[in-house]
C-alpha cells in the first residue's frame, strides 16, 4: 500500500483506499477494471469498479487535477452537463519510492457512449449529423455559462439518447476556464477547435472503415459551425421591430421554448418616440421542457426525452377527455397508470438496458410501429409486451458494462483499435 | 516579417477598476523567444491571450508585423497556440497527423507533403512519416504534436505554460526540446511562465510583469545583474537576493551592526520620501567571507547550512539587529539571509561568519518608489 496518500473528495468513499494506487495505472490489474470503450487520449485513463458503480481514473499532473476538479464542481453547480468530479489523489508511491502521478477521478456516467462506440454499433443513418447538434447545444450551453473548453472534440464529449437524437455531456476540462463572460474571441476560438477537431475525428474513422458510408466530414465541421451561429443568434441577438409588432415578443419566446431554453431574462427597450421596440435574451436556461415535466411528474430525464413524455401526457388527457381538469392532477393519473406500470412491465434482468425514460420512449416507438402495422390502436400493455419479447433481448446493455462476457460493446481503446492494423 | 507589438495595450475586466492588463509597451523582434513571466495575476496570461485574440483590447493596439490585429479573429491571425491538443489519431499516419489541418484548410496535396517533410526533418521524425502512432514512442509522439502547429507556418507560436502539467523529469526535458527546436525554426514565440528558472534558461530576453505593469525587460543576463527596481531583483534569481531596508547614517547603510559605506552619487540620489532609508540588496553569491570587523562587512549567525555538493548555501540572521532584524528579508524568508559558501570550507551552526559585498555587485534601491539607483 502506497503511503501517505492525500485523497480530495466531497464524498470519500472508503472503498477507494483498496485500490491499487503504489502501482501505476496503466499496469492495474483486470479484476479492478471495468470493460468498457473508452475514447482518444493524451493520459492514461481507465474505467475502475467501486462499491457498485464505475469510476474514470485520470492519470495528469497534481496542479492541473485539481484546477480540473474544482472546474467541473463549479461546471456541476451551474446546471450544465458535464461528468460529476469524485476526488483527486496525490501522493502515490510505488513501493520503491518512486514517485507516481496524481490521478483525477470523476462518476462515470451512466447510460453514455462515447462516440467511437456508438460509430462501431450498427446504427441508424444520420447518426452523425445527430451527435453534432448534440455537441452543438453542449457548447451553446457552455458558452452561455461563461465557460471556454479550449479543446472541444467528440473525444471529450460524452454521449446519452435523448428520445430520438442524443445529449452530449462535457468529460475533460483540463483546458478549460471560467469566466462571467465569453468574448466573442473566445467563443469564435472554441469554435474554430470544435470544428478542426472534429473534422480530424471523423477523418481518423474514415481512415479505419469506421464511418457510415458517404459523410463529407469537412462539411460536417462546417455544419457544427453553422448551427452553433445560428442557435447562439436566436438565443441571444438583439431584434428590432415596430411597436405595433408586439407579437414578436411572445414569438421570440415560444422560438426559445421550442429549443428547449427558458428565458430568465429579456431585455425590452423602446426608442425615444416609442414606435420601434427592440428585445434581447439576456439569461437564457436550457431544460425548459425536462423542467416542466419534473414540476409535473418528479421525473427527472434529459430534454428530448421529457419532450416526448410531455406529448404522451398530452394525448392521454386528450384521449381521456380530461382538458379542464388540473394539469398536475392529470400528470399524475398518466405517472401512475401509463409510465410506471409500463416501466415495471419490464423484467428486472433486462432493465439495465436502456435508462427507463429511454426505454418508454423507444415504448411508444414499438407502440405506433405495430399499431400501424395491424392497422389497429394496439394498447399500451399489448406493445409494452411485444416489446420485452421482440425488441428489447437484442439491445446491448448501455447502463455500464461490468463483466467482459456480456455479449455487450467492446472495449475500444487506442491499442485494441490499432492492434486491428496491420503494418 | 514577424514582429510582435503591444502598443500601449490595456484590458480591463468589466465590473473591475484596475486594468489585469496597463498600457503595456512591448516589441518582440522576429524569430526572438520571448518570455513573460511574473506572479500569479500579474497578466501575463492576459496578454497573451490579447495577442490571440481570446481577449477584447480595451484600449491600445496588437500588431503582428505592420498589421494591427486589435480586432482581428483569432483564426486570422496567423498565430498557432502550441500544446492545446496533443491527441494522436491512431488510424491516420504520422504524416496525415501532422497535415490534417492543412488538408482541412484545403491546401493543395503536394504543398501538404511538403510541409510535412520539412517539418518531420527537423523534428527528426522522417523515418516514421508513413508509421501508424503507436509506432511512436512518447516523446516521440509529442513531436508530432509540435509537428501540427509547425506546419501550419504561423507566423507567431503562442505558448502558455506548456510544461504545468508535466512531472519535473519530462519538464525540464521538454523545455530543452522546445528551446533547441525554435532555435531551429526561428519562429517569433511568446511563451508564459510563472517559474523564474524557466524564463531565464529558455528567453532571448524576459519581460516581468506585476499587478498588469510591465516591470521590466531585458536578457536573462540583464535581468539577473541590472534589475530596474526591487520587485525584479526579487524575482529573478534563485535562491533570491537578499534584499534589506537600510538606514542612512553618516554616509552609510546601517542596520544593527551592519555598515555598508555608500558613495557620495547614491546619497545625493536620495529623495525626501525615501526618508532616510534605502534598500541595499546582495544576491547569496555575491558574497566574500571576510575577516571579522572588516570595515562595510556583514555578520552573519549560521542557523543552517545546506550543502548541494557543488554549493553549499548558509542560512542565517545579521548579527546585532536587534528590532531590526525583520528589515532584511531574502529567498529564507523574512529577518533571514543566504550566503554562497565554499563547499569544501563550511561554517558549523552556530559559527558567525563575516561577509562582504562583492565590489559591483550591490544593489541599491529608492526606499520610497523602490526603483534602481545607478551610479
Amino acid at each position: 500500500m502506497a503511503q501517505s496518500l492525500q485523497i480530495t473528495a466531497a464524498a470519500p468513499d472508503p472503498a477507494l483506499l483498496d485500490l491499487p494506487w503504489d502501482v501505476p495505472l496503466e499496469d492495474w490489474p483486470a479484476e479492478v477494471l471495468a470493460a468498457l470503450p473508452r475514447g482518444i487520449s493524451r493520459h492514461i485513463v481507465r474505467f475502475v469498479k467501486l462499491s457498485g458503480r464505475v469510476i474514470a481514473v485520470k492519470e495528469i499532473g497534481e496542479t492541473v487535477a485539481y484546477r480540473e476538479y474544482e472546474l467541473l464542481r463549479a461546471l456541476s453547480k451551474l446546471d450544465v452537463p458535464s461528468v460529476e468530479p469524485v476526488g483527486v489523489i496525490t501522493g502515490r508511491r510505488a513501493p520503491d519510492g518512486e514517485r507516481l502521478e496524481a490521478v483525477l477521478i470523476t462518476q462515470h456516467l451512466q447510460y453514455s457512449l462515447p462516440y467511437r462506440a456508438l460509430f462501431c454499433q450498427s446504427l441508424q443513418p444520420g447518426t452523425t449529423a445527430r451527435l453534432i447538434d448534440a455537441l452543438t447545444v453542449l457548447l451553446v450551453r457552455l458558452h452561455l455559462s461563461g465557460f471556454y473548453w479550449g479543446d472541444v472534440s467528440l473525444s471529450n464529449t460524452l454521449f446519452r439518447r435523448d428520445a430520438a437524437t442524443f445529449a452530449a455531456y462535457l468529460v475533460d476540462a483540463e483546458t478549460g476556464d471560467l469566466h462571467d463572460r465569453l468574448t466573442d474571441g473566445q467563443r469564435a476560438y472554441d469554435l474554430e477547435i470544435a470544428r478542426v477537431n472534429i473534422i480530424g475525428e471523423l477523418m481518423d474513422l474514415e481512415a479505419g472503415e469506421l464511418l457510415e458510408v458517404g459523410v463529407d466530414t469537412v462539411a460536417i465541421g462546417n455544419l457544427l459551425a453553422e448551427r452553433y451561429t445560428e442557435l447562439w443568434d436566436i438565443l441571444t441577438s438583439e431584434e428590432s421591430f415596430h411597436a405595433g409588432e408586439r407579437w414578436r415578443v411572445a414569438a421570440r419566446i415560444e422560438r426559445l421554448n421550442a429549443l428547449g431554453f427558458d428565458v430568465g431574462e429579456l431585455d425590452i427597450m423602446t426608442d425615444v418616440d416609442g414606435t420601434t421596440l427592440r428585445i434581447q435574451p439576456k439569461v437564457v436556461d436550457a431544460g425548459h421542457h425536462s423542467r416542466r415535466l419534473m414540476r409535473l411528474t418528479g421525473l427527472d430525464v434529459q430534454e428530448n426525452q421529457a419532450r416526448r413524455l410531455l406529448n404522451d401526457l398530452d394525448s392521454y388527457r386528450a384521449a381521456s377527455d380530461r382538458q379542464n381538469d388540473e394539469e398536475e392532477f392529470v400528470a399524475h393519473d398518466w405517472l401512475s397508470g401509463v409510465f410506471e406500470p409500463a416501466v415495471r412491465a419490464v423484467p428486472r434482468e433486462l432493465r439495465g438496458k436502456l435508462e427507463p425514460a429511454q426505454m418508454f420512449h423507444e415504448l411508444l416507438d414499438h407502440r405506433w410501429f405495430i399499431s400501424s402495422e395491424q392497422g389497429r390502436d394496439v394498447p399500451m400493455a399489448e406493445a409494452v409486451a411485444s416489446y420485452i419479447v421482440n425488441v428489447l433481448p437484442a439491445r446491448p446493455d448501455e447502463r455500464a458494462l461490468l463483466e467482459l462476457d456480456t455479449g455487450a460493446l467492446p472495449e475500444l481503446d487506442e491499442e485494441d483499435l490499432l492492434a486491428l492494423e496491420a503494418d | 516579417m514577424a514582429t510582435v507589438t503591444f502598443d500601449k495595450a490595456t484590458r480591463v475586466y468589466p465590473g473591475t477598476e484596475r486594468p489585469a492588463v496597463d498600457a503595456l509597451d512591448l516589441h518582440i523582434e522576429d524569430g526572438e523567444f520571448l518570455v513573460l513571466v511574473g506572479p500569479s495575476g500579474c497578466g501575463k496570461s492576459t496578454s497573451l491571450r490579447m495577442l490571440a485574440g481570446l481577449e477584447d483590447v480595451n484600449a491600445g493596439r496588437i500588431l503582428i508585423g505592420d498589421r494591427d490585429v486589435t480586432n482581428i479573429q483569432p483564426k486570422d491571425r496567423d498565430i498557432a497556440m502550441v500544446f492545446q491538443n496533443y491527441a494522436l489519431y491512431p488510424h491516420m499516419s504520422v504524416a496525415d497527423n501532422m497535415g490534417f489541418a492543412l488538408k482541412i484548410a484545403g491546401t493543395p496535396k503536394a504543398d501538404i507533403r511538403k510541409r510535412v517533410e520539412e517539418a518531420a526533418k527537423i523534428l527528426d521524425l522522417s523515418e516514421y512519416l508513413d508509421r501508424k502512432p503507436k509506432a511512436l514512442s512518447g516523446g516521440q509522439r509529442q513531436r508530432v504534436a509540435m509537428g501540427r502547429a509547425i506546419v501550419r507556418s504561423p507566423q507567431v507560436f503562442l505558448m502558455d505554460e506548456p510544461l504545468s502539467n508535466l512531472d519535473a523529469k519530462l519538464r525540464v526535458q521538454t523545455r530543452t526540446q522546445i528551446a533547441s527546436l525554435q532555435r531551429r525554426l526561428g519562429v517569433t514565440t511568446v511563451y508564459v511562465t510563472h517559474d523564474q528558472t524557466e524564463a531565464l534558461t529558455m528567453g532571448d530576453r524576459i519581460a516581468v510583469l506585476k499587478d498588469g505593469l510591465l516591470q521590466q525587460v531585458g536578457t536573462p543576463r540583464d535581468m539577473y545583474d541590472t534589475p530596474n527596481n526591487v520587485f525584479v531583483a526579487g524575482f529573478i534569481g534563485s535562491p533570491a537576493m537578499n534584499i534589506g531596508s537600510f538606514e542612512v547614517v553618516d554616509g552609510a547603510a546601517q542596520l544593527g551592526q551592519t555598515r555598508i559605506p555608500l558613495e557620495r552619487a547614491v546619497i545625493a540620489a536620495m529623495t525626501p520620501e525615501d526618508k532616510g532609508h534605502l534598500t541595499v540588496g546582495f544576491r547569496p553569491e555575491s558574497l566574500d567571507i571576510v575577516g571579522a570587523g572588516t570595515e562595510g562587512s556583514i555578520g552573519v549567525k549560521v542557523n543552517l547550512v545546506e550543502e548541494l555538493g557543488s554549493d553549499a548555501f548558509v542560512y542565517g540572521e545579521i548579527v546585532g539587529a536587534g528590532e531590526a532584524a525583520k528589515e532584511i528579508r531574502s529567498g529564507a524568508g523574512e529577518a533571514q539571509v543566504i550566503v554562497r559558501v565554499d563547499p569544501r570550507a563550511v561554517p558549523l551552526k552556530g559559527d558567525t561568519v563575516w561577509v562582504s559585498v562583492r565590489p559591483g555587485e550591490r544593489h541599491v534601491f529608492s526606499s520610497a518608489t523602490g526603483a534602481r539607483i545607478t551610479v
